[in-house]
This record gives structure tokens, C-alpha cells and sequence, in this order.
């Protein structure tokens, strides 16, 4: 069977146009999924990039909050009665929101500010420039260094600013691992501070955030929250839950679905086309090795044989290309936030699948539909 | 006393139903036999080629039989019936059929490769065969660098490479001019033509006709009965 495989291989290569054509569609198909779906996950884990940041195991919120960024404040007893159930180690609460600062040229940013509990400071990001205790000097703010970090002007440790009409100064520069979606830069400072310079409603606590005494403590945490008319979520969960909104409640995923569906079709009718044609243009050959001897087992091995190769070329052209284009976008723009994982490489390979088993089919049919009789027929 | 290579007795092939249905062969039997060099002639539409394709075990008749080696060929199920032809039977057809993009050896080791044979070897042998051909300086060649003649030749290398017991031609000369087709033939009768090899030829090509041992009509469908023995069988030249 190699030998008949190696002819399949060359009767496929060596049409250098058909082959470059098929394996063309192919990587185009592969290259638009694979980049429209690295587009969504990108934007999907950066949409809780706060979650990923703070990193808290169990996070107690208002069980209206539909995404991390919309939060809805909840009263102080809230953070008292979480302290006091069974299985929480410790619980700090959490500010977060939108602001606008005013820069020392005059213009206005907007800018998310987040609170960290006063006493523990739990969710801290890591600190590059300055001391994170130099958050509780007078005015005191953590500037994040992330792509929307120049949009505070040329900021540095000293740097002032306005925050409703309150003076702000920058005491550190920090780090964290994901930045946000939102195109705006974040400050960091103590919860009591930013409660008292950006204007609130009547309650302030963003969320509570949970540390579990063990694992097995999540459980009885959630129905003890539950009881209190509020919702506890462990990472994974808000995370997922900030996606399911982002996905179902925006529109994002019916679109990004819709483009995943275009290059599917495209995958599948250019490919389709072009390896139908060229099984049409070889119809000859394959009749004359039907005549010759072949088997229709062989020449189905064949035709997989040459399907799967086109696409398997055609999947790692595809996958290398756009590697290639998310490497460069994110050069260029450090907020670019597409990324391939296993899930939608996966997801592409099983697109190639279709493709080649579809491709196959065709050129099956069609191949075991010829007469060597014809051949003879001219 | 000659050894029989085909025996085809009460072959019928109809194409097509109703009003628009052709009968091609009309209870056709015949035999050809080892070392002969077996002429089917007639005028186009007459049925050789349909013949000739029922003979090789590439078209299968309505009714009728054809032995081989005493085993009648329309017998054996599809995958059989591939082995046989692989094995038994060796192609010139008409128009050649090379494969453009291989060259001319890797054309000529198909047969071989479809043998289960290793790529290397199988090109290794063919190019043997290419030797007995003429053209073995050619090998590397792709078949668009060859003249007519020189591709029906590298088509009967293909044919012979498995070492068939019969070997099968359709029109051979059609493509050729006509110093070209009368050398071509000569050469089939003079190097590939044994007494282990049956070679049936479907022609209508009267310049070649001086060079069958026996030479077939065919008309409508039947054989018409006239079986001439060729000017090379008198003449002893075999």
C-alpha cells in the first residue's frame, strides 16, 4: 500500500496548481476560524481579566451581576455575615468602577479604579515601580502598566492627577497578568480611599472576596450565601459567567458564530470544488488504473489518502499563518487579545476533517462511478 | 498443436433499453492462443473495442463466457477480477493514458507498484523494460518530452512490466503516422510477441494488417466468419 500511496502523493503534488489551489482553500478556511475564534477567546478571557487578577477563589456578589465590570454594591453586613460562615478562612471586600481623572494637561480619561481592602490589601497586583504599602501613603495610587498605560499621559512615581476633584498621586507602577478589554487604564488604591473620591450610591462593596478553608468548604460557603440572598462563584464560575454574558448577551457570539460558519462553507466549497476538479482532471488516470488493476479499496485509500494530505497541509498552513499574524498584532499592539488555545485549534481540525471527508466523498463517488470501459472508449 | 489463451463463446453485450438499446456483440466466441498475434478488424462502431473489453475483463457481458487458464473470468468477484487483469492481462490502449506528471519509468512501474512491489524496486525493474523498449536513456523523462512513438512504446513497457500472458492493444497506430505504427507493431512482434504471450489487437489500420498471425472481422456485432492467416504466419516469421 506505501508504493500506492506514494503514487497517490505524487499524482496530487505534482500538479503544482490544483495542489496549491486546494491546499490554498484549505489554509484560507483554517486561517479565518482559527483567527476568528483566537479573537473570541482572547476577548472572552480578557473580559475577566479583573476575576484573573485579583485572583480570589470564591468571589460573593449580588446575584443580578451579569459581568465583573457592572458590579452591584452590596451592604456592609454582607462582608460581616460571609466572615462569620463555616468554611471561610477570611473575606475582604472589594471597590470596583469606572471614574474619570483629570490629567495634568487638562484632559479627562477615564479610568477603572479598584479598592482593595484597607487591612490586607487582598488582590494586589505585583508592584515594578515603588512599594505596595506606599498605596496607603496620603492620596496614594497604583498605576497598571498594560497597553492603556500611556493613555494617563507620561506618567511616573510623583505624577498627580485630579479624581472628582480630589489630588491623586501616583506611589507605584504595577504589573498584573491580564489586561483589561476595555481600553481604558486601571488604579489601584485602598478601598476606603476610593469609596470616599469616587461619587457612590448608598452601597459600596463590590464583592466579597472569599478564601475557603479547603476546598470542601466551597460547597457549604455557596449555601450559606444563598441563604443570605446573595450568590457565591468560584473563579472558574464568574469567569464563565462573565463569557456566557459577553457571548449570549451582546451579540459578540452570534457574530464571531456566524463568521466561524462563513469559513466553514468557504473551507468546504472552495476545497470541495477544487479537489472535485482535480479528481475530474485525473478521471482518466484513475480509470486507467481501475483498468489496469486497481481495486476500488485502493483507490478509495487513495483519494483519503490525497484528502488528507491537502488538508493536513492546508491545517498547518492555516494554524501557522495565523500564529504568525496574532505574533505580529501583538507586537504592533500589546492590547491585541486574540490567542489560539487547544479548544479552537481543535475545533479547526475538526473543520479540516469535514473538509477532507467531504472532499473525499465527492472524489470517491466520482471515481468509483468511472468504466475503465470508457478509457478503452477514448 | 497450439495452446489456447482465450476461449470467449456466446459473448452478447447490449448497451442501453428500450428503443434506444444497441447490441454491440451478438453471440461472439472466439479463441486466441499462446504465441499468436490475433487481429480483431472492422470498421469503427463494429464492436471491437466492446469485444476487446469483455475479453480483458473490463466490461462485463449479458451473456456468454470467456475462459482463461480454463477458468471463465466473468466469474470471479470484482477484487478477482482487478487481480486478474494486474496479473494476467497488459494494456496498450489507445490514446497510451501516461500519467503526465510521473516519468516515463515511474509510468512504466505502475503495474508493479499496484504488485505490492517498493517504490525503488518497482522503478529499478521498470527501467529494464525501458531498456528493451529503446528507451532507457529516456527513463527520467517526463512523457511530454516524448514523440507518439516513443510514448506508445513506454505505454507497452507499462504493459509488459507485469509479464502478462496477453496482451491487449486498441488502435495502436491511431495516434501514430504511419512509419511510426508499422514500426511499432513490428517491434510488439519481434520482441514482446513469444510463444507464453498471446497479443490481441484491435485495429482498422490496413498497413499494419501484413503483421497478425490471424486476423478476425467484425461486423455489427459478429464475427463475419473470414479468418485470414497473416502474411508473417506463411512466412514463418516469428
Amino acid at each position: 500500500m506505501k508504493g500506492i500511496l506514494k503514487l497517490a502523493y505524487k499524482l496530487l503534488v505534482t500538479d503544482r496548481t490544483k495542489f496549491t489551489a486546494l491546499v490554498g482553500g484549505i489554509t484560507f478556511a483554517v486561517f479565518l476560524m482559527v483567527f476568528v475564534t483566537s479573537m473570541l477567546i482572547g476577548v472572552l478571557n480578557h473580559s475577566s481579566s479583573m476575576v484573573t487578577n485579583v485572583g480570589a477563589p470564591v468571589w460573593v456578589m449580588d446575584p443580578a451581576v451579569q459581568n465583573v465590570a457592572t458590579s452591584i454594591g452590596m451592604p456592609d453586613y454582607v462582608l460581616d455575615a460571609v466572615r462569620s460562615m463555616q468554611g471561610v478562612q477570611y473575606a475582604a471586600p472589594i471597590y470596583s468602577s469606572g471614574a474619570l481623572v483629570k490629567l495634568p494637561d487638562g484632559t479627562y480619561q477615564p479610568v477603572t479604579v479598584i479598592g482593595l481592602d484597607d487591612t490586607s490589601l487582598l488582590g494586589r497586583p505585583r508592584s515594578i515601580e515603588g512599594k505596595i504599602e506606599d498605596i496607603y501613603a496620603t492620596n496614594g495610587f497604583i498605576a497598571v502598566k498594560d497597553a492603556d498605560f500611556p493613555k494617563l499621559g507620561n506618567v511616573h512615581l510623583g505624577s498627580e492627577f485630579e479624581l472628582n476633584d480630589h489630588r491623586a498621586v501616583i506611589v507605584g507602577i504595577a504589573k498584573v497578568p491580564l489586561f483589561s478589554i476595555f481600553g481604558i487604564p486601571t488604579l489601584y488604591t485602598t478601598y476606603n480611599r476610593a469609596v470616599q473620591y469616587v461619587p457612590n450610591p448608598r452601597y459600596t462593596i463590590s464583592y466579597v472576596l472569599v478564601q475557603p478553608k479547603s476546598k470542601g468548604d466551597i460547597l457549604q460557603i455557596k449555601r450559606q450565601v444563598k441563604a443570605l440572598g446573595y450568590l457565591a462563584l468560584t473563579m472558574p464560575e464568574f469567569k464563565r459567567k462573565v463569557s456566557t454574558f459577553y457571548l449570549f448577551s451582546t451579540g459578540m457570539g452570534i457574530n464571531i458564530g456566524l463568521m466561524t460558519l462563513i469559513s466553514i462553507v468557504i473551507g468546504i466549497v472552495v476545497s470541495g470544488q477544487t479537489f472535485y476538479t482535480f479528481v475530474l482532471e485525473n478521471l482518466e488516470r484513475y480509470g486507467a488504473l481501475k483498468a489496469i488493476g486497481t481495486t476500488s479499496r485502493e483507490l478509495i485509500g487513495m483519494i483519503l489518502f490525497q484528502a488528507a494530505f491537502a488538508s493536513l497541509v492546508g491545517y498547518g498552513l492555516g494554524v501557522g499563518v495565523c500564529t504568525l499574524i496574532i505574533g505580529l498584532a501583538k507586537l504592533r499592539m500589546p492590547s491585541y487579545a486574540g490567542m489560539e488555545m487547544f479548544t479552537n485549534l481543535g475545533a479547526a481540525f475538526g473543520l479540516v476533517l469535514v473538509i477532507a471527508a467531504t472532499s473525499s466523498y465527492i472524489g470517491i463517488r466520482t471515481v468509483l462511478r468511472i468504466e475503465p470501459f470508457d478509457i478503452f472508449r477514448g | 498443436m497450439p495452446v489456447t489463451a482465450i476461449q470467449a463463446s456466446g459473448l452478447v453485450k447490449w448497451f442501453g433499453e428500450g428503443e434506444a438499446k444497441t447490441t454491440a456483440l451478438k453471440e461472439v466466441s472466439l479463441e486466441a492462443y499462446l504465441g499468436e498475434m490475433l487481429y480483431i478488424v472492422g470498421p469503427s462502431g463494429s464492436g471491437k473495442t466492446t469485444l476487446l473489453s469483455v475479453l480483458s475483463g473490463i466490461l462485463r457481458p449479458n451473456a456468454g463466457s470467456v475462459l482463461v487458464e480454463g477458468a471463465d473470468i466473468w466469474g470471479l468477484g470484482s477484487d478477482r477480477l482487478a487481480e486478474f487483469r494486474l496479473n494476467k492481462i497488459g494494456f496498450v490502449f489507445q490514446d497510451y493514458h501516461l500519467f503526465p506528471r510521473l516519468t516515463t519509468a515511474e509510468n512504466v512501474a505502475i503495474p508493479l507498484i499496484l504488485r505490492r512491489k517498493s517504490w525503488d524496486e518497482a522503478v529499478s525493474e521498470a527501467v529494464k523494460y525501458l531498456d528493451i523498449v529503446g528507451l532507457k536513456p529516456r527513463a527520467e523523462l517526463l512523457p511530454v518530452k516524448l514523440s507518439g512513438g516513443e510514448q506508445q512504446r513506454v505505454a507497452i513497457a507499462r504493459a509488459i512490466v507485469s509479464q502478462p500472458d496477453i496482451l491487449i492493444m486498441d488502435e495502436p497506430t491511431a495516434s501514430l503516422d504511419g512509419d511510426t505504427g508499422r514500426d511499432i507493431v513490428s517491434f510488439v512482434r519481434r520482441n514482446i510477441l513469444n510463444h507464453e504471450r498471446c497479443v490481441v489487437v484491435v485495429t482498422h489500420d490496413d498497413r499494419i494488417y501484413e503483421f497478425a498471425d490471424r486476423t478476425l472481422e467484425m461486423e455489427d456485432g459478429r464475427l463475419s466468419g473470414i479468418e485470414k492467416r497473416g502474411a508473417n504466419t506463411e512466412k514463418g516469421d516469428k
